[in-house]
Formats: structure tokens, C-alpha cells, sequence
């Protein structure tokens, strides 16, 4: 007989060795998987966790981009976490996120082609003060009259998906494009382009707006007396409620914060690599962020990694895609696997494993 | 040193990397923009890249990549495919356009294809299929087989190509039937399997009994055969698992012998940056068999139009024609010029509904 034994606190060397060993089970099972599909499964595991890294041809292009990817992911996702914490459920990151790209991308278009100081400064403003305005609606409509702010965020993002096709079509469409749907590209705008910081590295103002959040966010959980209000709210509302919390107070500011911080993200793409407003210009960060977040444990730094270990899966599938050839369906297969494994051995920090027959009493 | 001649000096030492990964055989890589099991546009451009490997054999090695985004994912897996020593890389999707342009800037020694864009470099050429000739012979035949009067039209992005394929269709079927009546769908994806069935459904609901498409998937083939006495087209691939009902014909885009062509281009040295559009005439657009629900005397008259456009002595947007709002386009006789049906953004007159703005 096994049996779990809830550990009366999670064990703190379980903790730090559940990822590594998530990560292998998943190599053991995933390559059964790419075994299966006729691939050797050695080569495969190495292409997607090693080549990205290490790989004489690729690493230098594919290192940076780690940091391009892992970057919107770690700053979307921490700003989710602190509600998360809390019991408060921003589930409409994604929409922030086109709402953000817009309102910044939207001040640029309106002043293109003034060129001055001022403009990139302005639309990071204008960024995070659109999701931040995005977020707010599921925000009031629950402190108001208590609607579930789950549906109302994650159907917004539906709604800003709409609006995101209306802008690329009308009023933000490249009027040099010729009839083509999306905006004018900001990469080529010089003043509005958030380009690479330093060349080859990667770094551009969303990853280190990323960096900072991470720093921020440890600093507020750990030191802050809001850091402290949010943890209680989490593990005990009541308890909160009598330590003066305002709950009202704490969904404004959680779902606030996650919304400028997801605005901030858009912005940083739509001016950086994604380059323009386009009809499917979300690619799914905001959910993808949701992931982020719980696999980094909602603490920052384990976030930090948890955007990182996503980035390698995503540019190392790809590479194992073309140069061996395995089918697009197979490489979400593997990452649906690190998921469920990192999820699965949780229960190992959470629990004792008992072998051997209940004592009868 | 400024921030921007980094930039530049780090593109040129990934071009340089780029040149000394070159090797013997011929990489040709592919980008897709759905799986090459959608059954329709991704698949025929797969059955392409597959020509090209039966034709050379050891020659040439393919690669491709299935399900890129269009944005800046397939900046990076551009970039990756160029790093990995390809020679050609064909782009098939109108969202790589500036992707692609980006990327061919920094690696100048590799060839790139883009499918359906407009945008042009020494190292980037551009190709797509007169898919509105189609469109003329699908218009005629669906004209002839709606009993509703009612006909479908699910379509993905409003850009030209597509309202292109809308207009073309509309104009040959009221040649044929003048009370026919268009109702769009404007889907916003290439393939969206769900997407396209619910369209599909809504459409039938309206009373449509004859849909198109300008979607990848069979959803809406499955969706008309469910509903019974809808009748549909093969979209960029024949479908013909669902003939001879639902459906009824197809246009197929033929890619190999362009593909073949451009590859050969590259091995001889002699590839040069250029346009093609090429129709029914050049066989890079095909008319899947005219099923046995369509009446003998329709599917006549239909081939004798392909026969026409084929020749050149039809070409489908033939005046007079006046746009949406009534205002004269051509004029009796006079044929449409290329530049005009590839920045179309306008509605022919008898079409309801606006183009989404």
C-alpha cells in the first residue's frame, strides 16, 4: 500500500529537487514519445535543451533570444502572481497586453514622424496606462457589484481582440501599406523603436522592464507591509479582513498592477520585435504567462526561471522541428508533459510517501 | 559607436556566419503557416516541398517548419533556418512579408520566396497564384446550384487577395442567376478548423445552400455534408474526401513545378529576384474535378470558361463594371489592370456589406 502523508510544512528539499526532477521524467518520457515517432530521441532531447544554449551554429543567435521570448512572460507573470497570491484571479492578461500595445503604439502613430526624446518615454506611459485601464473593469465591476473577476478579465480579452482587428484595419493602417491590413512597422520609426540595447545580447527595455519587475516584486513580498497584506489575504481572508486589510483596497492594486505590467509587455513588443499593430499580433503571452506563473511557484525568482525553462522549450522545439523534423504537435506534446510532470512531483513537497500497511488502531 | 552601426556590424557578422555555413547539397527551407496535414493551403505547399525532393533526390535537402506565426516568431525561426546554412527559403504566408524582408536584409547570399506579399529585395522574390480565375469558375457553377438564391462566403483577412476571390466569384454567379445574393463571414484566420465550422453553420442558417471559402480547412465541408444539400469547393486543395456532395468542384494551387523551377534556379546560380503571378494558364492554379451532382450542361459551360482563361481570351474582371457605391470601374470591354486587382480594397456593385475597416 502507498500512502500520502500531508507534510505539516512543504519540505524545502523537495521544493528545489521537484523541477530538476520534473525536467527529468520529462526527457524519459518525451523521448519514448519522439522513440515512437521514429526520431532518436537522444538528438532530439539535445536539440531542444541543448542546442539553443550551447550550439556552435545557433547559440549566438538563440541565447539572445531566450531573453526575447522569456522576457513579456516574466513580466506579465509577475505582476499575475501577486493577485494570484492573494486569491484575486486576472485570468485577461492577454487582453491588457493588446490593450497596452495599442494605447502605446497608438501615440506613436498619432505623432509619427516627430522625432523627439520625449516620444518612447510617452508610449511606455501610454502602454501601462492601457492595460492598466483594461484590467480596471473587471477590477471595479468586483469591488462594485462583486462580479467573478475570472469571466469578466478573460472575456475581455476576447473583446480586445475585436478591437485589436479594428485598429490594424482602420484607424491605426499603414497609409503606405498599400490597402494591406496592420500598422506602420516602429521598428523602422527610430524615435518609437525599442531595438536591441546592446547588439547580440538580446536585452531591450521589455527584458530589463522584466528584470526590474522580478526585483521589485521580491522586495515588495518579502519586505513590504503590502507584500505582507497580500500574502495573509491569500492564506486566510478573514484573518486579513481583522488585520485591517481592505480587500477592496487589494483587488484595485493586484489587478491594476498585473494589467500595466501586461500593458507594459504589449508595448515593449509592438515597439521592439514584433514591430507593428497587426490582426493576430497577440500570440498568446498573456495565458502562456498564467503557466509562468504557477510553475515559478508565484515566487519572483522562481518565475524568472519558469519564463526562462518556457523560452528553451519554445526555441529549442523549434529547432527540432526543421532540423529533424519532428511535427509541431509533438513539441507541445513534450511541452504539455513539463507541465504536467512539474505539476504532478509537487506532491512530493506537499506530501510524505508511506509504504506499507495502515496500522489498525 | 552608436547603437545603431552595433546593430549593423552585428548584421553583418550573421551574414558572414551565415556564408560559411554553405554547403554542398542545396538547403531549401519552408515556413508554414498552418500543419501540413490542414488539407489545404499548408498541404499543397508540403506537397511542393515534397516535388522538390522527389525531382533532385540527393541534391538538395529540404526542411520546413509547420505552424509559425506570423509576427515575431517567424522573424526568429527565419533567422534560425538561415543560420542553419538554407540556400532558399520559401516564406508561404502574407504575414511573413516583413519578416521576411527583415531577415533577407541580414543574411544577403540566401535566397528568399515570399508567397502572395508585395514587398521586394535583391535577395527576395515574390509569388502567388491567380487564384480569382478560379474564382470565376466557382462563381458560374455556384450561380447555376443555389436554389436559395443565398450563397456563403466564409473569408479570412480582408485584404486584396481575398476580396479579389469575393468579387470574381460574385460577378460570374449573377452572370448567371441575377437574384443571387452574397452573404461573407469574415473568419480573421487561415485555419481555425472550429472557427470555420461555426461560420459554416451560421451561414446555413442564413439559408446559404452553396458555400465558399477562402479558409484552409475541411470543417466547412464536414459542416455542409452534416447539414445535407450544401453544396461547397475544395479550397487550395481538391478535398476530395468529400466528393461528389458536399463537395462539388475545387481550386487547387499547383506550387511544385514553380518550386522545382525556383530550386534549379539557385543550383545553376542564375536565380534573380522577381515577380510571379501566374493563373490557370501556367497550371499553378487547377480546377479540381467537376463532381456528378453538378448538371452536365453547368459543368460544360464551366470548362469551356476555364478553357477560356487558360487561352487568355477571357479574362474575369471584363467591364463594364461599376464598384460597390455605383461608381463606373470599367468600361465596356475593358479588362482590369494588375495593379488595381492587386491593391483591390473595393466591392463590385450587388454586393452588400462593407469591407471590414
Amino acid at each position: 500500500m502507498i500512502r500520502l502523508e500531508k507534510r505539516p510544512q512543504p519540505s524545502r528539499a523537495w521544493t528545489v529537487a521537484t523541477p530538476i526532477l520534473a525536467v527529468a521524467l520529462t526527457m524519459v518520457a518525451g523521448g519514448l514519445m519522439f522513440a515512437a515517432l521514429g526520431k532518436d530521441p537522444v538528438e532530439a532531447i539535445r536539440t531542444i535543451f541543448w542546442d539553443p544554449l550551447f550550439n556552435e551554429q545557433f547559440a549566438s543567435y538563440s541565447r539572445p533570444q531566450l531573453l526575447v521570448k522569456a522576457g513579456p512572460l516574466v513580466l506579465i507573470a509577475i505582476g499575475l502572481s501577486l493577485g494570484f497570491r492573494a486569491g484575486i484571479w486576472n485570468i485577461g492578461a492577454e487582453g491588457q497586453y493588446i490593450m497596452g500595445a495599442l494605447a502605446g503604439a497608438g501615440v506613436a502613430l498619432a505623432l509619427y514622424p516627430l522625432e523627439a526624446w520625449f516620444l518612447f518615454p510617452l508610449m511606455v506611459i501610454a502602454g501601462a496606462l492601457g492595460g492598466w485601464a483594461w484590467a480596471m473593469i473587471p477590477a471595479l465591476l468586483k469591488t462594485r457589484f462583486r462580479t467573478n473577476e475570472i469571466l469578466v478579465s478573460l472575456l475581455l480579452v476576447y473583446v480586445a481582440e475585436q478591437i485589436l482587428a479594428s485598429m490594424s484595419l482602420g484607424l491605426m493602417r499603414n497609409p503606405e501599406g498599400g490597402g494591406f491590413p496592420g500598422s506602420r512597422n516602429l521598428q523602422q520609426y527610430p524615435a518609437a523603436a525599442n531595438p536591441e540595447l546592446i547588439a547580440g545580447t538580446g536585452m531591450h527595455w521589455g527584458v530589463v522592464a522584466g528584470f526590474i519587475a522580478v526585483i521589485t516584486a521580491y522586495i515588495l513580498l518579502n519586505r513590504h507591509m503590502l507584500g505582507f497584506q497580500i500574502r495573509l489575504t491569500g492564506q486566510s481572508p478573514r484573518a486579513a479582513r481583522f488585520a485591517g486589510v481592505n480587500p477592496n483596497a487589494l483587488v484595485l492594486f493586484c489587478l491594476g498592477t498585473s494589467g500595466a505590467l501586461a500593458g507594459l509587455a504589449g508595448l515593449f513588443e509592438v515597439a521592439g520585435p514584433a514591430g507593428q499593430i497587426s490582426i493576430d499580433f497577440n500570440q498568446g503571452y498573456g495565458f502562456t504567462a498564467i503557466i509562468v506563473a504557477f510553475l515559478g511557484r508565484l515566487h519572483p525568482v522562481g518565475i524568472l526561471l519558469a519564463g526562462l525553462l518556457m523560452a528553451l522549450t519554445y526555441i529549442g522545439g523549434e529547432l527540432a522541428q526543421f532540423m529533424l523534423g519532428i511535427p509541431a504537435a509533438a513539441i507541445q506534446a513534450f511541452q504539455g508533459m513539463l507541465l504536467f510532470f512539474l505539476l504532478g512531483v509537487d506532491v512530493l513537497s506537499n506530501y510524505n510517501i508511506r509504504l506499507g500497511r495502515r496500522e489498525v488502531a | 559607436m552608436n547603437r545603431r552601426t552595433l546593430l549593423a556590424s552585428a548584421a553583418l557578422a550573421l551574414g558572414l556566419a551565415g556564408t560559411a555555413l554553405a554547403q554542398d547539397k542545396t538547403k531549401v527551407g519552408f515556413v508554414f503557416v498552418g500543419p501540413i496535414g490542414d488539407g489545404g493551403w499548408t498541404y499543397e505547399h508540403n506537397e511542393g516541398r515534397l516535388a522538390v525532393e522527389e525531382h533532385f533526390g540527393d541534391a538538395v535537402e529540404t526542411v520546413y517548419q509547420e505552424s509559425v506565426p506570423e509576427g515575431a516568431d517567424a522573424e526568429r525561426v527565419l533567422t534560425q533556418m538561415a543560420l542553419s546554412g538554407a540556400d532558399l527559403i520559401f516564406t508561404t504566408s502574407f504575414g511573413y512579408m516583413d519578416p521576411t524582408i527583415n531577415v533577407a536584409a541580414k543574411f544577403p547570399d540566401v535566397k528568399f520566396e515570399h508567397a502572395t506579399g508585395y514587398k521586394r529585395a535583391d535577395n527576395v522574390g515574390t509569388y502567388s497564384a491567380r487564384f480569382y480565375e478560379g474564382r470565376a469558375v466557382q462563381g458560374h457553377i455556384a450561380g447555376k446550384m443555389t436554389e436559395s438564391n443565398i450563397i456563403g462566403y466564409i473569408a479570412s483577412f480582408p485584404i486584396p487577395e481575398v476580396i479579389r476571390g469575393i468579387n470574381s466569384a460574385y460577378i460570374h454567379a449573377k452572370k448567371v442567376n441575377p437574384d443571387v445574393q452574397f452573404k461573407v463571414i469574415w473568419a480573421y484566420t487561415w485555419f481555425d478548423p472550429a472557427k470555420e465550422a461555426d461560420a459554416a453553420t451560421a451561414l446555413i442558417e442564413q439559408g446559404a445552400d452553396v458555400i465558399l471559402q477562402h479558409t484552409d480547412s475541411t470543417a466547412p465541408q464536414a459542416a455542409a455534408e452534416k447539414a445535407g444539400n450544401v453544396y461547397t469547393f475544395g479550397q487550395a486543395s481538391d478535398m476530395a474526401e468529400y466528393a461528389p456532395k458536399p463537395r462539388i468542384s475545387s481550386i487547387i494551387d499547383n506550387w511544385s513545378p514553380y518550386y522545382i523551377d525556383r530550386v534549379q534556379a539557385v543550383i545553376d546560380g542564375t536565380w534573380e529576384s522577381d515577380d510571379t503571378w501566374d493563373g490557370i494558364g501556367a497550371g499553378m492554379v487547377k480546377i479540381g474535378e467537376i463532381s456528378d451532382a453538378v448538371p452536365a450542361d453547368v459543368k460544360a459551360e464551366a470548362e469551356a470558361m476555364i478553357e477560356a482563361i487558360a487561352s487568355g481570351a477571357y479574362h474575369p474582371f471584363t467591364g463594364p463594371l461599376n464598384k460597390q457605391d455605383g461608381t463606373p470601374w470599367l468600361a465596356e470591354g475593358e479588362v482590369a489592370d494588375d495593379g488595381t486587382l492587386l491593391g483591390m480594397n473595393f466591392y463590385v456593385e450587388g454586393l452588400t456589406g462593407e469591407i471590414p475597416q
